[in-house]
């Protein structure tokens, strides 16, 4: 029934409109601004619920797709929709949207207004960036989605913001001019920014690897992945908590979804060519960054560290698909691979969010991210310890959580391409439980450290409400994955298909 | 029968949430009975279940009851197997996890005192530890009734996690929550194998549904794979090699062990149904329950069997230095365990379960009593502290000594018949190992009976005790303490006389497990004793026998009749004794080079890639580049027009020039 409503639409511009109203409300009655921007971010919620309820799975055609001119003189079009791969992260932008501001409700005092309308404006922006199918709308969203983080960054932000803040820009807009670059070349060739046009589009094999490296920039930094991951840490350390929070669980995904939606599609023989480059990139990931992560002092800078190693999945599952389809050895597992990435995408939504909120959670009663000044935390906050011990052994993929359902998937997938690969991989069971149980250990259990622990009062109903619902939000998708899969199958299966198909 | 099935899991995990959430509301009598009567349910249904089996009425249920995912083709279900296997299984999970559960409203009654004074982190601990054994109860469950791999996984870990929770149960103790670290560190070193063996399951069988993998499996038993350049390897070797890193993991197996003996910092209850009678024999069960795939791999059976009878020997030989009275059941514990493994390494799969089912009796037994000697003397647990406890604890005294002997393997007792047809299996292997494995295990009779009556003797004979405050408080534990006990040797005693026939010689297990002809020990041995009678009957023949009682014998002498032998002998090996205090230093070559090294490696990492090399040199040298070349280039704009002038000249001329020139 609502198949013909402009859903997509609505999920963009009510938050953007809702966040102007509510910048140009002021400060003056900050509660007053505080719920309407909480009514807002539920209303948008609400309105994305019908992609999933009146979600066709059974096509891999975009679907409540929305198309008008916009200039025409370079036959731009304001062109929306969505498939089984942006759904997801659709519904997962706006359910993430309403806990960042219920999060930020009274920690922040400092022009609430303005806090609240750049998180709004954000929410409609990454939406956008998820449902546009034209690649200059693409790219402007995806250029537009720094301003707002770039100012909670560093409006908000800690006492390094600065620095962090001309990082974080400076990486992300390093790699996208390049992406930018790669869409104008194929706006000559096609003689149109539809990308769905650009998924057909001949390409000679140079060219695809030339576009390949250009996307390959923009979507690594984004991801990231390593070697351009060092902005993460720093901009995780520097924001405020709602700022992480958007950060791990939406924006990282942008750069994987950009390589399911561009580098995949457009550049498959380049992608076939180069997928040894990315599986090295991810296992090093996997690897290397879940060893820098066992020794940070910054709870933080810890997370950000191991959301490094678990997105190294989600590109480690995307891009084993070829050798899988190389090796005559199996039948099957790239769609497994497919998959695990995804859903890995949408599980560390979850997680992230959770665990830099149980953080945000301990620094606005004591302002210190360091381990070192916390220590028997359970002795005066006992139930926080509950929800900070159960999304830890979440992030540690246990099964049961979603943590576990992405990994497990790609795991069995890398199998297929190489026995190594799946090794190092699986490694992550080991070396994630050692970072993510030794900072609990350090931090909640044991006697109390010190007079500051001593004091600490233990979450109130907001934070309880906040981190119960994502913790239910990890449990049910991970002790029932199957709807998640459901609606990505055909999209993704369609997906294995096209790039199975030369384009030489 | 699928009601009943789902009745047995679903009553633990029911009770469990209502003790873990509500645990305040419903207070302490509330949430013992929820989670008793849950835990009590499942036993009453898994009897059942047994006694339909046993009757020959219930047939062998396979079915899946929500399919978890489906990707790629491979379906992944939340579904049950229960046969003759799981049959046994259910009833020693559930049998004994409802004797701990009535125990430990006992065990934790005052546990108010294990907490420190204004900690909250003490708040309605007796009902979260309530809620910690349902749930691991339920876990276990889940494992034992999987028909598939995924869920076997899931409960593999959900075990973990809740022996997490539970040896780090008082979570201000440094101990404890340093022990329960590393627990769960070391089992999932077992779980990074277990989960690529379960990925090369899906890959080569393309299906992780228990039944359609075994059907398969004859027919994949000659497909070489390479691992390592051109290599190859017998698919099924590897597949079961991997499979086995698990069970070493949660199993506790050399070189895994480690996490085992400290996982005592948890509550006895835990140690006794967690530590001793279940989660660790889940290695065991995994193993028999995969018969099909390991009997198609003589390299990995004997793998199982060297790995079984290294542990069985080495780790007994610590228990007899042991002064904790935890530990040295613990020790004994991981002897066992090796015990059960040397069985599955000769296929003789049946007899390692047999043997895990008397163990699981005489040791959650062994491990209670222990508790409630802990009871008498305040928490006090060394054993040299200990003596003469036997006046004052008639019940826990008479329940030890039956454990005791059940476990050395007395004649008519459990163990007796569950260790003897393990011995003889070895005896009758001709696999590779098999002759290191008979001598490991017959000498561990000996080692075994030593430990169990040296630590005997010291807590409850002689003089004593020799802590002389103990005295005044000294007293026989509560009935709900003592009743366990007593629930439980009645099947350490009897439990092996009257099922020997059956799952040992009978045909039992003949759907669950696969034993190929020329591997099948037990049947060889069968030849040989007939049947339990036959067993019993030549006891006086057996050399196990004679060296159980040479093992109790010196007990008793060093221990009882000339004490200061034992001094004697200590400082004359000191040095054997010092690798043995130290547990041949294990703790300390793992604590330097895994934990030491990855944190080693992390910081070099870090300093050296991320600050240095990437930041340093790339991102904020490129910074630094930018800035010197325009500072460098700022040096011409310098606001003087006759440097402009000059500049413009110069440019002009050069220009020129240039004209000129081409």
């Amino acid at each position: 029934m609502f198949a013909d409503w402009p859903i997509l639409s609505l999920i963009i511009w009510l938050p953007i409109i809702g966040g102007i109203l509510v910048l140009a409300s002021g400060d003056n009655a900050a509660n007053a601004t505080r719920w309407t921007a909480l009514v807002i971010a539920i209303l948008t919620f609400v309105v994305s619920l019908p992609l999933y309820s009146s979600f066709d799975p059974t096509t891999s055609d975009m679907q409540f797709v929305e198309r008008a001119s916009w200039i025409p003189l370079f036959n731009i079009e304001y062109y929306l929709g969505v498939d089984g791969i942006s759904m997801p992260l659709i519904i997962l932008t706006t359910f993430i949207t309403v806990f960042v501001i219920i999060a930020g409700w009274e920690v922040i005092q400092y022009k609430p207004s303005h806090y609240m309308a750049a998180f709004l404006i954000m929410e409609g922006v990454m939406v956008g960036v998820f449902c546009a199918l034209d690649a200059m709308l693409f790219y402007v969203f995806w250029e537009a989605m720094l301003i707002p983080m770039f100012l909670i960054i560093g409006v908000w932000g800690g006492p390094n913001r600065v620095y962090a803040t001309i990082k974080f820009f400076l990486y992300t807009f390093f790699g996208s001019v390049f992406m930018l670059v790669a869409l104008i070349y194929m706006y000559f060739q096609s003689g149109s920014f539809d990308i769905l046009a650009f998924h057909d589009l001949k390409l000679g094999l140079n060219e695809q690897i030339l576009i390949f490296i250009a996307f390959l920039l923009a979507f690594a930094v984004k991801v990231p992945m390593w070697p351009v991951h060092t902005w993460l840490p720093d901009a995780h350390v520097e924001a405020p908590t709602g700022g992480s929070v958007i950060l791990a669980a939406i924006m990282l995904k942008i750069g994987g979804y950009g390589f399911l939606r561009f580098s995949l599609p457009i550049t498959p023989n380049a992608s076939n060519e180069l997928d040894w480059l990315i599986i090295l990139m991810s296992l090093i990931a996997v690897v290397y960054i879940g060893f820098v992560t066992l020794v940070q002092q910054d709870m933080k800078k810890l997370i950000a560290y191991s959301s490094i190693a678990h997105m190294g999945f989600v590109t480690l599952g995307f891009f084993i698909a070829f050798m899988i389809m190389n090796n005559s050895e199996t039948q099957g597992g790239a769609i497994l691979g497919l998959e695990g990435g995804m859903v890995q995408m949408v599980s560390h939504g979850f997680i992230s969010a959770a665990m830099f909120l149980c953080v945000g959670v301990l620094y606005d009663r004591m302002h210190s991210r360091q381990i070192n000044d916390y220590g028997g935390v359970i002795n005066t906050m006992p139930l926080f310890g509950a929800f900070m011990v159960f999304f830890a052994m979440a992030n540690a993929g246990l099964p049961g959580t979603s943590g576990f359902v992405g990994e497990f998937m790609v795991i069995l997938a890398s199998f297929r391409a190489d026995v190594w690969f799946a090794v190092l991989a699986a490694t992550t069971l080991i070396i994630s439980a050692a970072y993510t149980l030794w900072m609990v250990k350090r931090v909640v259990f044991g006697k109390v450290a010190n007079n500051n622990v001593a004091t600490l009062e233990d979450i109130n109903n907001r934070e309880f409400f906040v981190l119960g619902s994502l913790a239910l939000a990890v449990l049910v998708l991970g002790l029932w994955p199957a709807p998640l899969v459901e609606v990505m199958d055909v999209s993704i299966e369609n997906l294995l298909k096209h790039i199975a198909v030369s384009k030489l | 029968m699928e009601q009943i099935y789902l009745s047995i899991v679903l009553a633990p995990l029911i009770g469990a949430i209502f003790a873990g959430f509500f645990g305040g509301r419903i207070g302490r009598v509330g949430a013992h009975w929820v989670t008793s009567s849950g835990v009590g349910i499942s036993a009453v249904l898994s009897l059942y279940v047994l006694w339909q089996f046993v009757s020959g009425e219930a047939e062998v249920f396979n079915d899946s009851v929500y399919t978890w995912m489906v990707s790629d083709g491979l379906r992944m279900e939340v579904g049950f197997l229960v046969d003759q296997l799981t049959a046994v299984m259910l009833v020693v999970v559930t049998f004994v996890s409802f004797c701990v559960h009535i125990y430990t409203i006992g065990y934790m009654a005052d546990d108010e005192h294990n907490w420190p004074d204004e900690s909250l982190a003490g708040r309605n601990s007796y009902q979260r530890f309530f809620s910690y054994i349902s749930l691991f109860t339920f876990s276990m469950l889940m494992l034992v009734m999987s028909n598939n791999f995924m869920q076997l996984f899931f409960g593999w870990e959900a075990v973990g996690l809740v022996s997490y929770l539970l040896i780090g149960f008082w979570s201000v103790r440094d101990t404890a929550i340093f022990a329960n670290l590393k627990a769960f560190l070391v089992n999932r070193v077992g779980d990074f194998g277990f989960i690529l063996g379960i990925a090369a399951v899906a890959m080569y069988f393309d299906t992780i549904d228990y039944a359609e993998v075994f059907a398969k499996a004859p027919e994949l038993a000659n497909v070489q794979i390479n691992v390592w350049g051109d290599e190859s390897w017998s698919l099924m070797t590897v597949i079961c090699v991997f499979l086995f890193i698990g069970a070493m993991g949660k199993s506790a197996q050399v070189p895994l062990h480690v996490w085992l003996p400290d996982s005592m910092e948890g509550p006895t209850p835990i140690s006794a149904l967690i530590h001793a009678a279940t989660m660790v024999t889940a290695g065991v069960f995994m193993v028999a329950r995969m018969s099909p795939l390991y009997e198609f791999s003589e390299t990995a059976l004997t793998f199982v069997l060297v790995i079984g009878a290294t542990t069985a020997f080495f780790t007994g030989l610590i228990g007899i230095v042991q002064n904790d009275i935890k530990r040295v059941v613990a020790y004994s514990t991981l002897s066992q365990l090796g015990y059960m493994m040397v069985a599955l390494g000769v296929s003789a799969y049946a007899a390692g379960i047999f043997h895990l089912m008397t163990h699981a009796f005489f040791k959650a037994l062994l491990f209670l009593a222990a508790g409630s000697v802990i009871i008498g003397m305040h928490h006090d647990q060394d054993i040299r502290n200990m003596g003469g406890i036997k006046k004052y604890m008639p019940i826990t005294w008479i329940t030890s000594l039956l454990g005791s002997l059940a476990l050395i393997g007395f004649p008519g007792f459990s163990g007796y018949f569950s260790k003897d047809a393990i011995i003889d299996a070895v005896h009758h292997s001709t696999i590779a190992g098999s002759g290191y494995a008979y001598v490991a295990v017959l000498v561990g009779v000996f080692i075994t009976a030593l430990y169990s009556f040296r630590m005997f003797f010291l807590v409850f004979h002689g003089e004593g005790p020799r802590d002389e405050h103990a005295k005044d408080h000294l007293h026989e534990s509560p009935k709900v303490v003592t009743w366990p006990l007593i629930a439980l040797a009645i099947p350490s005693v009897f439990v092996g006389y009257f099922t020997v026939d059956a799952m040992l010689f009978g045909d039992w297990f003949k759907g669950a497990i696969y034993v190929l002809p020329e591997h099948n020990t037990i049947a060889a041995l069968e030849k040989v004793v007939h049947d339990g009678n036959g067993m019993l009957g030549h006891f006086y023949a057996s050399a196990p026998f004679y060296l159980a009682m040479a093992g109790l014998f010196v007990a008793w002498f060093i221990y009882m009749k000339k004490p200061p032998i034992a001094h004697d002998i200590k400082t004359r090996f000191n040095i054997v004794h010092t690798i043995l205090d130290k547990k041949y230093y294990f703790d300390e070559t793992y604590q330097a080079l895994f934990a030491g090294g990855s944190r080693g490696i992390g910081k070099l990492l870090w300093d050296a890639g991320d600050r240095g090399l990437i930041d340093g040199l790339i991102i904020n040298g490129s910074a630094k580049t930018v800035g010197r070349v325009a500072g460098w280039v700022r040096n011409v704009q310098t606001g003087y027009l006759f440097h402009y002038a000059v500049a413009m000249i110069l440019g002009l001329l050069l220009l020129l020039t240039w004209f000129v020139i081409v």
